[in-house]
């Protein structure tokens, strides 16, 4: 059988459609790889070993029974963000150390109707706040190409599992560039849908009117599999859209020739490494290689977009984490002497300093007096952020530069300066203040830690990114690369 | 010095949705706690709110029904605080763009009386839970049943003078609520409650005096109790030389007085803001006129109706008016006696209400129906039964013995007409009693009651008064 936990969903699946291999023979792999391998990198908050095998082989009962859909069988890993009905979520929160949600997330039942087999739950950020995955309660997640070096975040677990070969694939959340960038970080592909694409519903909410769900895999290929079964219009989430869902991997072999390619200015300026750049410009020209037409444009509102987005996610995040009270789930303290008391300690021993950071934030600039000062102007700004995309959108069909102005930096040596770190997001933060689709795509490394190419499209055009990114994939060997290799 | 009083109430309207606002959970009263809680309404983590359509319907009807300005684009706002029964940390509510905007109503405050009270806004918001405080010593517990139950928070402008003004407003707004029937009206069980604003000022001063937010009232009676109690409050505390403090202040039925709850500086800091996680709530004219077409008549059309058309006085129009029930019983009992609307309505504010009261029962399951009321009060207009009568029939009709025509033949009270019947009975009451006779011929006319009664008495009621006094004085004539 197929021993290479590198392989790409479209390898197991063909491999399970032949019979080359069971889905719990690999589910089987990939979790004696979890074993091996987790206690360094740390990427599994839980790892739902009899479940999974229990999933897998109910799954090769389907194939056997020729009633088997895209994705029976294949092995997954879930960011712990996303409810899974009777094990834990524990959002990377002491908070929710034993919670276990009654219910599946959208995102999670679409997998289980097609009866995917689910690894475990990922580690992150808690509560989705961070950009290096240190801000988990139980513990950094170390990147697999330097285990010196953080993944990224916040869906860092994620992002390693899939670098490392401990699952082909995971789901990821992405508020501020929570897939992009640690897909960025750990050398994988990572798809930021549409605002609206994919339902929220049982996705703990961070900043609600900013987080999307989405995949993280080894290629683009990979991704539109996924996406195809995570999209949809869901009546629970009022802001899923009602939107056809198309073929996502029927268009991955479209010609790229007239493909008009924008590169912001603003994206390639000042404190972006010298290294990463390098790496972006040999992407690009493999763009002008494969047909597209490139052309400089500019966002001239990027540099607000990190004030605008902090001021935006904390104040829904300082509301969203209210219901964590210590009252009906989660962590409650010990012998509360009064309500006061309970909300206090439990609140206080339940998250970590940087949800506690933001909540606090967040609640000053809803204040009286302040909100119009913050709240109401980040909105402002907001549309302002949104108007340069659409005009730009106007000239180009989609935009590229870095994910990520430097690489993977060392675990630690960000976590003293939260501003430092925020400044990490300053290209994929922007997309997510307009609501627009973005990946991050393998081009190269720098100090030998992976670079990432960001693709940004229009609303709902997450085809033509994936076809974009595919036909890279098809002339560039950067996603195939692991780490064990190295 | 001479006071006045100014008033404005918050009345929170229970609209009568069968599942809850933002979640499919049922909104029946009185299921054991935590029984009509769905993970949406305890607030579990990634749930999300979806906003049940029914309620902006009723919503739309109520503006419309106050000629008020509905909101084409409202908007759902987060107002957060702590508090147990609150799963959320926050209640989804609406700020600055509520789904009705100014409207007005007018009431009777007395007979005769009427006068237009401006409503601010009405919006729509969700419940809280409730927290019990007595079943589990020295534990609260929480009932989330009523979490998410749908509420239209209807914002009067201060436009009302007395405790009598104000209760008449909020009964105007329980019975159009149930009119347009958007909420069942039960104050009982919480289905409309009021938190009165009151504040008093020198007759004569144009600014407004500093209010008190009166919380916990539940019934009408209460409302004029503890507005009453809270004007005598704010007076005495500023004659005796202080000032009447900004606050929120809760009214004991019991004791009749309102006590200090939080006062302003106590009030939280909502943080409002957009719920991001609704979309803003479109309505086109097409949908306002769907809904326009769609209502019922309102009260206030029929009780000029029932003036105009049907030549009611004011007050028994303004009763009449008073509510669905009542204003559908009259209505169809009109059209079995469609000349006679005067005795229809007295006999229903009358007799009929007095017996229902009497029963605790209302008009939709009053023993006696429609058909049976005007039943009766056809054989008092056609001369088959005397009023007095009629009382009889009546109450055997109460008791369920019959329609009032099987009552008048089984118990023989059909009307005496027969003038030679008559005359046979004055004979007898004249020729029993020569002493009277005298008397009323000598001058003494108050001597006919008594000869009316015996004859009415020997006739069991039966003969027809104006038949026998008639004859009686020809009879006498000496």
């Amino acid at each position: 059988m197929n021993k290479n936990t590198n392989a790409t969903i479209k390898e197991l699946q063909t491999g399970l459609a032949q019979g080359t291999f069971s889905s719990a023979e690999i589910t089987s792999d990939y979790l004696t790889k979890i074993n091996l391998l987790n206690p360094d990198i740390n990427a599994f908050i839980s790892i739902t070993r009899e479940k999974a095998l229990e999933q897998a082989k109910a799954a090769d009962q389907l194939i056997a029974d020729g009633k088997a859909s895209a994705l029976t069988g294949i092995p997954l890993a879930h960011k712990d963000i996303f409810c899974t009905d009777g094990t834990t979520t524990t959002c990377g929160s002491r908070m929710l150390e034993n919670f276990k949600a009654p219910y599946n997330a959208n995102v999670i039942q679409n997998f289980e109707n097609q009866h995917a087999v689910m690894l475990g739950k990922t580690n992150m950020d808690e509560f989705a706040m961070g950009s290096s995955n240190e801000n988990s309660f139980y513990g950094p997640v170390k990147n697999p190409w330097a285990l010196d070096s953080v993944p990224g975040g916040s869906s860092g677990g994620s992002a390693a599992a899939v670098a490392a070969g401990l699952a082909p694939a995971a789901t990821g959340t992405d508020t501020g560039g929570s897939i992009r960038q640690p897909a960025a970080f750990c050398g994988i592909t990572g798809l930021k849908p549409t605002y609206g694409r994919v339902s929220r519903y049982g996705m703990i909410a961070y900043a609600s009117s900013l987080d999307q769900g989405g995949p993280m895999a080894h290629t683009a290929e990979d991704c539109a599999i996924l996406l195809q079964t995570m999209a949809g219009f869901d009546k629970r989430d009022s802001t899923s859209m009602d939107k056809e869902i198309p073929d996502y991997s029927a268009s991955l072999n479209n010609d790229l020739s007239g493909l008009k390619i924008g590169l912001p200015k603003e994206y390639f300026a000042e404190g972006l490494n010298s290294d990463v750049a390098r790496n972006i410009d040999e992407a690009i020209s493999q763009y002008q290689k494969l047909g597209a037409e490139i052309k400089d444009i500019s966002l001239p509102n990027s540099k607000i977009a990190i004030p605008t987005y902090y001021v935006v996610a904390m104040a829904e995040c300082s509301s969203n984490l209210s219901r964590f009270d210590g009252v009906r789930f989660g962590h409650r303290c010990d012998d509360p002497k009064d309500l006061e008391d309970l909300y206090k300690r439990s609140r206080g021993e339940g998250f970590g300093e940087e949800v506690k950071r933001r909540i606090m934030i967040g609640a000053y600039t809803l204040s009286a007096g302040y909100y119009d000062a913050f709240y109401l102007k980040a909105q402002k700004l907001r549309r302002l952020i949104s108007q340069d995309f659409s005009q730009a959108f106007e000239e180009v069909d989609i935009i590229a530069g870095p994910t990520t102005p430097e690489v993977a930096w060392k675990t630690g040596e960000k976590s003293a300066d939260p501003v430092s770190m925020y400044l990490q997001d300053i290209y994929t933060i922007s997309v997510n203040l307009a609501g627009l689709p973005g990946m991050s795509v393998p081009a190269g490394f720098a100090d030998g830690k992976p670079v990432g190419l960001q693709l940004i499209g229009n609303y709902f055009d997450e085809s033509r990114l994936l076809n974009a990114a595919h036909q890279f994939q098809q002339h560039t060997d950067w996603h195939q690369m692991s780490p064990e290799e190295k | 010095m001479q006071w006045e009083t100014v008033i404005g109430l918050e009345i929170h309207a229970q609209l009568a949705t069968k599942s809850k606002i933002f979640s499919a959970a049922s909104t029946a009263f009185g299921a054991e706690p935590n029984t009509q809680a769905c993970a949406v309404d305890l607030g579990l983590p990634g749930v999300l709110p979806v906003l049940n359509k029914e309620v902006v319907n009723m919503a739309i009807k109520f503006g419309v029904a106050i000629d008020a300005e509905i909101g084409r684009e409202s908007v759902f706002a987060r107002k957060n605080y702590f508090y147990p029964d609150l799963p959320k940390g926050y209640q989804i509510s609406q700020m600055d763009l509520p789904i009705v905007g100014k409207g007005r109503l007018t009431i009777s405050p007395a007979e005769g009386v009427s006068k237009v009270v401006g409503i601010t806004r009405a919006h729509l918001e969700e419940d809280a839970g409730k927290s019990l405080h007595d079943q589990f010593p020295g534990q609260t517990g929480v009932d989330l049943n009523r979490a998410g139950t749908p509420l239209l928070e209807i914002v009067s402008e201060p436009d009302m003078s007395s405790a009598k003004e104000a209760v008449a407003y909020a009964r105007k707004i329980h019975s159009l609520v149930q009119f347009i029937e958007i909420c069942d009206g039960n104050m009982a069980q919480g289905s409309l409650r009021c938190d009165a604003n009151v504040s008093v000022r020198p007759v004569g001063q144009q600014e407004l005096g500093t209010r008190a937010e009166i919380k916990n009232i539940n019934s009408f009676r209460f409302l004029e109790r503890a507005i009453n109690y809270e004007i005598e409050r704010q007076i005495d505390v500023i004659e005796d030389g202080g000032t009447v403090v900004q606050e929120t202040r809760l009214y004991d039925s019991e004791k009749n007085e309102t006590r200090s709850m939080r006062s302003k500086e106590e009030a939280n800091d909502y943080r409002y803001f957009p719920d991001p996680d609704l979309l803003p709530v479109r309505v086109t004219d097409e949908d306002i006129e769907t809904i326009r077409t769609s209502l019922p008549e309102l009260p206030e059309q029929k009780r000029l109706r029932y003036i105009n058309e049907l030549k009611l006085t004011d007050y028994n129009a303004e009763l009449l008016s008073s509510s669905r029930e009542i204003a559908d019983y009259f209505e169809t009992a009109l059209c079995r006696l469609s000349d006679q609307p005067s005795l229809l309505a007295n006999w229903i504010l009358g007799d009929l209400t007095g017996a229902l009261n009497k029963s605790e029962m209302g008009f939709a399951d009053s023993p006696i129906n429609p058909e049976q009321l005007t039943g009766l009060l056809t054989r008092i207009s056609d001369n088959t039964i005397s009023g007095k009568i009629a009382k009889e029939v009546f109450e055997a009709m109460w008791n369920g013995e019959g329609s009032a025509d099987d009552i008048i033949d089984s118990k023989g009270l059909k009307q005496i007409t027969d003038t030679g019947a008559i005359e046979q009975l004055i004979n007898d009451v004249i020729a029993s009693n020569p002493e009277q006779v005298e008397q009323f011929r000598a001058g003494k006319e108050k001597v006919l009651g008594f000869f009316v009664g015996q004859i009415m008495k020997q006739s069991k009621g039966k003969a027809n008064p104006g038949q026998v006094n008639q004859l009686l004085r020809e009879k006498l004539k000496p």
